[in-house]
């Protein structure tokens, strides 16, 4: 009992104390929601609508997440109507106004994930707790968005995903408060494997290697499925660690395995590794069955793509936005950006900064930023202007339904970021699937 | 058994008095909330636990990850399997990191310095890949295990209804997630605490402290050394192991990475940053190296903007481009200079240099009190006669 | 049977990056009895010098374009290499063979940073407590890899193995099998080729030059050999600049295999100490030993034949083959009674 006793009487002191000398200036709302349904946790009343921004600084996808900060800033200038106004001006339908969101200006606040459940959970909960910020974002592993957002549930505070493939994500570990802009790994299987069937044949054994964790199972499993059901055999599935570093021993048995595919289900660098491994070895050079041995990594970003060099040229895959789209949208976002960091963005940092957009133009319609009405504001809301043609955002499972992109390694690159062609954008009919298929359930709008 | 040393009960009062308060203390500095505050006492009691090992045998754990780990995955089942009590969830980390630890310490400890650091980081390291990939029916991998709505929960379930949304662990009704959080721990951190204080200067401590200094010779003299050692191993790992409960029950969600070399190296350095062998050194240690990790990462260019507007323009953007390289993205930098300063300008560690100005300070201030100022040499005497 | 071969093949490929950065290890920390947390950060240092190398030769001239644009709205640029502009063919040999050159630039700045790093900062810290060697160094390789960061990014820079060099040559055709039997990367063939020459050459350096016999006698009894009136202290900077050169070649040549990013180092450090006690402390053949034993079981245990039986073994082999030498051989496999076991 004495822990209550002196908990409360704590607060009650701190409450006094912290309100003067937080350095960020901004009280912690510390106390749980009360009777009145508009009293949440970090409500602004009135003054600046504080953003969290929880990206990797540091450790391997801090490039990425550099990119996505960049992305989320510029996102934050064109919301408070300063720059060139991006994607502001293409979004439809749109509600923002270039006033901030609700009148009120947006600020924000950033945090550094390490790629690590426990760090970017920490680092979220300083931001909801210290900083005051409405929503979390950003991210660059579905092992992080999974983590964070699981907080945000608890939290009460909406979490707007960054770079996250796995089909978990939005599948058994979806919550009410966590919205996937990104795709997902059954898409990129929904929209790889026909187009592998057209380049390739539907007479072809694959090999997969997968890097041993949940991501790389899931990617793998639809990409397996998605094959299959083309036509494809699957001759083997062999799990790497992740961080490998020099895949050789995993290489040669494909060799001489009878299969004439290699898919490569890794990122980062894992898959930039393993595909310089693979290319080294002379995979693309040998045939099997009579056919041209053939490497596909069904995920691929552009850094990825910097990464990997050379060997990147000619090797097919999915991504979720390249900035040489021709619409408006993606035109209109390279444009500003490009003119503030004088280089294009990338996919990550696409997402991020629409994902912004998205949750500013929702509180708009909401009329409010009590989280609950913004997510029934998100969810089922369509969309388009925003790179990716029409889009949606599913009630049921807080993913996004859009177009994805088929992309090959470019053969003649005319920039240093010029590194990925599209070969085709699939159509979103092909790729939706029923919501129900993953399992998982969203939990209540209302949090106590 | 609560009777200890004057000195002791002087450092413990003012130990108390200091983390009780941290959320007064520590607002100024911007670390007053209740994420950050849980994580200073939860690591301030895996930095104490450490030290039971390494300050008094001098035996280099690289592995007490690992015991950190299962004491998250075990609480965090038994909030699934049993019930959101957290008391019941640290009995659960203390079984079984406890458990750990015996079969680990048992093998590593046949072999001692950097043989037996090297065996306890395989045994992590071993724990942490299989928890990332084939035991991820237990673990839950990379994604992390985590309470959902259909857990059975099997002894909540008898008392009340299935909610709508997930349960936060609780003690008698206050949530776990919030100040009180903090306090549970903080009483935690203190009691942890105590019985170090209590294990320092017991005849059992001394004993530790002959093996830190010749192990050979304790042998000699008859002493079977081993029994001592794996108690303190087993000891020491379950300070870990509830460590680990702990964070399982301020945020119900237990990782894999939480095992990794890294995390084992992070509370090595905590240790010898705030000085091997003392019982506040690695408490010191470990808050420096948390409050880098989650406040000067939280620094970027926008913050730095604000904070040196007062200077004249141009002159305002170089010194933010400067600092913007030792904070936010490059916070690890700043630790990376801080070890290197430390350890050449204070061999020790933190507590050895703390020790050094006082004695300075209250030498020039008043010599006749010089005598006053601690000096290892006279101090064990009461201890020594303890350990006849 | 050639599925064997070939992982055979890949443990001693393996082997050979695993020896070499053990053997600089060994150097400072099996036998100078400094243990050296920024090892790793010198082998990520040395793969960075062939990244600044080739980033120099190709340093292009560019010309920003008066009347097209970028795709992204800057003016575009028109880049030609400096290189070829001026050495003309033999500057694109020198492109092309960036990586073998760079280990020319690789040796006087590993060399370098060896002997301020020993000079600057280990040297106060022989007599100190091994806790603190590790703090120390460990900052410093902090501090190393978040320098790198800042002039290269967190991406992976990727080096291309030489035209000549590339592709994989058939060996089975060497020895009468069918084509295609037992293919293997010429680059990778080139980099155990190589490991073994310095290993080699190291071994030979310590063996049959007086310098050498100096310093072993100075490790097996530091006291007397200075009482002889010889500068070991000397002698041991020199040996720790060697240590650094070696990690640092190891490095450069393994950059065409792992595109090196800054966290390299930490990626390949424990690794590198397992090795180095495996192999037993003071022992530098027992590095070697370790070093190509492990990077073998390594191999054979990733074989899918293996991994079918047991799940996951390649996860955790190597840690595994440690403790059970460590337990069987206490003192590693050719490790010396009483360096580093209190």
């Amino acid at each position: 009992m004495s822990i209550k006793k002196n908990g409360v009487t704590r607060r009650k002191v701190l409450k006094g104390a912290s309100a003067g000398l937080i350095t960020a200036g901004v009280a912690p709302s510390i106390f749980v929601k009360g009777a009145w349904a508009q009293d949440f946790r970090n409500d602004p009343k009135g003054g600046d609508v504080v953003l969290g921004f929880n990206v990797p600084q540091t450790g391997p996808y801090s490039d990425e997440g550099a990119d996505e900060l960049r992305a989320y800033t510029l996102a934050v200038k064109h919301l408070n109507g300063e720059g060139d106004g991006g994607m502001l001006n293409t979004m439809q339908p749109s509600n923002l106004k270039g006033n901030g969101i609700l009148g009120q200006k947006v600020t924000y606040v950033t945090g550094d994930t390490q790629t690590k459940s426990d760090a970017a959970r920490d680092s979220a909960r300083r931001m909801i707790e210290r900083d005051g910020a409405l929503i979390i974002t950003g991210g660059s592993s579905s092992g992080v968005a999974v983590a964070v957002q699981a907080l945000c549930q608890e939290m009460g505070t909406i979490f707007m995903a960054g770079l996250t493939h796995s089909n978990d994500t939005t599948g058994k570990d979806k919550k009410r408060y966590g919205f996937r802009h990104f795709f997902n790994a059954y898409m990129s299987g929904a929209a790889l494997a026909p187009v592998l069937n057209a380049e390739y044949g539907s007479d072809r054994r694959a090999y997969h290697l997968t890097a041993d964790y949940n991501w790389g199972w899931t990617q793998q499993e639809s990409i397996q499925n998605a094959t299959e059901a083309l036509g494809w055999e699957t001759e083997k599935n062999v799990l790497t660690p992740v961080g490998a570093g020099d895949f050789s021993q995993y290489i040669t048995p494909i060799l001489n395995s009878g299969a004439d595919v290699v898919i490569l289900n890794h990122y980062g660098k894992d898959m930039v590794n393993s595909l310089t491994q693979a290319i080294q070895f002379g995979l693309k050079d040998r045939q099997a069955n009579g056919k041209n041995i053939e490497i596909v990594v069904p995920l691929f970003s552009r850094l990825m793509a910097q990464g990997a060099g050379e060997n990147i040229k000619g090797i097919l895959g999915t991504a979720n936005w390249n900035w040489s789209l021709q619409n408006d949208g993606s035109k209109a976002f390279v444009k500003s950006f490009g003119a503030e960091y004088g280089f294009p963005p990338s996919m990550a940092a696409h997402t991020c900064y629409v994902q912004t957009l998205l949750y500013a133009d929702a509180c708009e319609r909401a009329g409010t930023l009590y989280p609950p009405e913004v997510i029934k504001a998100l969810e089922g809301h369509k969309f388009d202007g925003m790179g990716n043609g029409a889009t949606e955002y599913r009630a049921e499972d807080h993913q996004c339904f859009k177009d994805v992109l088929v992309v090959r390694g470019n053969q003649n690159p005319t920039s240093q970021f010029d590194l990925l062609e599209v070969v085709q954008e699939v159509p979103r009919s092909q790729v939706e699937y029923d919501a129900k298929i993953f399992g998982g359930e969203l939990g209540p709008y209302e949090v106590s | 058994m609560f009777n200890i040393p004057k000195k002791d009960a002087i450092t413990f009062v003012l130990f108390a008095i200091v983390v009780l308060t941290m959320p007064i203390w520590l607002a100024p500095l911007g670390a007053s909330y209740p994420g950050l505050l849980q994580k200073f006492a939860i690591y301030a009691l895996l930095a104490v636990g450490y030290n039971i090992l390494f300050g008094l045998t001098g035996y280099l754990s690289f592995g007490h990850a690992a015991f950190l780990g299962v004491g998250s995955y075990a609480a965090v089942w038994s909030f699934k399997l049993l019930s959101m009590n957290p008391v019941l969830a640290l009995v659960f980390a203390i079984f079984f990191s406890g458990l750990f630890a015996l079969a680990i310490g048992f093998i590593s400890l046949r072999r001692s310095g950097i043989y037996f650091s090297i065996l306890t980081l395989a045994f992590a390291q071993m724990s942490y890949k299989l928890a990332y990939s084939v035991l991820s029916p237990i673990t839950h991998g990379e994604n992390g295990l985590q309470l959902t709505l259909q857990d059975p929960r099997a002894i909540d379930m008898m008392f009340i209804e299935r909610g709508s949304s997930l349960p936060t662990s609780s003690l008698f009704g206050i949530p776990m997630n919030g100040y009180a959080g903090f306090y549970f721990c903080a009483v935690i951190l203190l009691i942890g605490f105590f019985i170090a204080q209590k294990i320092t200067s017991s005849p059992f401590g001394m004993m530790l402290k002959g093996i830190k200094s010749n192990e050979d010779r304790m042998n000699y003299t008859g002493f079977n050394t081993k029994p001592y050692m794996l108690t303190a191993f087993v000891i020491s790992g379950i300070y870990a192991g509830v460590a680990g409960g702990l964070l399982s029950i301020t945020d119900p969600l237990a990782g894999a990475e939480r095992m990794q070399w890294t995390a084992s190296g992070e509370l090595v350095l905590m240790t010898i940053l705030g000085g091997v062998g003392t019982l506040v050194g690695p408490v010191i240690g470990a808050w420096i190296i948390k409050y880098f990790e989650n406040i000067f990462s939280a620094f970027n260019e926008s913050v730095l903007h604000n904070f040196f507007a007062f200077l004249p323009d141009n002159f305002e953007s170089i010194v933010v481009l400067i600092s913007s390289k030792f904070v936010g993205e490059g916070w690890h930098l700043t630790l990376g200079l801080m070890f290197v300063l430390v350890v050449v300008f204070l061999p020790g560690g933190i507590m050895e240099g703390v020790r050094r100005i006082s004695a300075r300070f209250s030498n020039r201030k008043d010599p006749s009190k010089g005598e006053e100022v601690i000096d290892p040499e006279n101090l064990p005497k009461p201890d020594l006669k303890k350990g006849e | 049977m050639d599925a064997f071969f070939l992982q055979v093949l890949n443990g001693l490929d393996k082997g050979g990056a695993y020896a070499l950065i053990a053997l600089g290890l060994t150097l400072v920390f099996g036998t100078l009895g400094v243990v050296n947390f920024a090892h790793g950060a010198l082998f990520m240092i040395g793969a960075f010098c062939a990244v600044t190398f080739r980033k120099l030769i190709t340093l292009e001239q560019v010309v920003l374009s008066k009347t097209e644009l970028s795709p992204w709205g800057t003016p575009l640029e028109i880049r030609t290499p400096y290189a070829q502009q001026w050495f003309g063919d033999f500057g694109n040999v020198l492109i092309d063979y960036s990586v073998p050159f760079s280990l020319l630039l690789a040796i006087p700045v590993m060399l370098l940073i060896g002997i301020s790093m020993e000079r600057g900062l280990i040297k106060h810290f022989y007599k100190r407590p091994h806790a603190e060697q590790i703090l120390v160094t460990f900052g410093l390789a902090i501090v190393l890899q978040e320098i790198v960061k800042t002039f290269f990014g967190a991406n992976p820079n990727p080096q291309p193995i030489p035209q000549a060099l590339q592709g994989a040559a058939d060996l089975g055709v060497m020895v009468g099998l069918a084509q295609h039997t037992i293919t293997y990367p010429i680059w990778r063939l080139v980099y155990l080729l190589f490991s073994l020459s310095v290993i080699a050459s190291v071994f030979a350096f310590l063996r049959f030059t007086t310098f050498g016999m100096v310093v072993r006698a100075g490790m097996a009894d530091r006291e007397t050999v200075s009482m002889l009136g010889i500068n070991i202290d000397k002698r041991f900077t020199i040996m720790f600049g060697i240590a650094a050169v070696v990690a640092g070649l190891a490095g450069v040549m393994y950059t065409p295999i792992l595109p090196p990013d800054y966290t390299l180092g930490m990626d390949f450090l424990v690794l590198s100490f397992i090795v180095v006690v495996v192999g037993g402390m003071g022992s530098l053949p027992g590095a070697v030993l370790a070093g190509f034993t492990l990077g073998v079981v390594q191999s054979l245990a990733s074989m899918t034949a293996v991994k079918d039986i047991l799940p996951g073994i390649d996860q955790i082999i190597i840690y595994l083959v440690a403790v059970i030498i460590l337990l069987v051989r206490p003192r590693g496999l050719l490790g010396k009674r009483g360096v580093m076991e209190n």
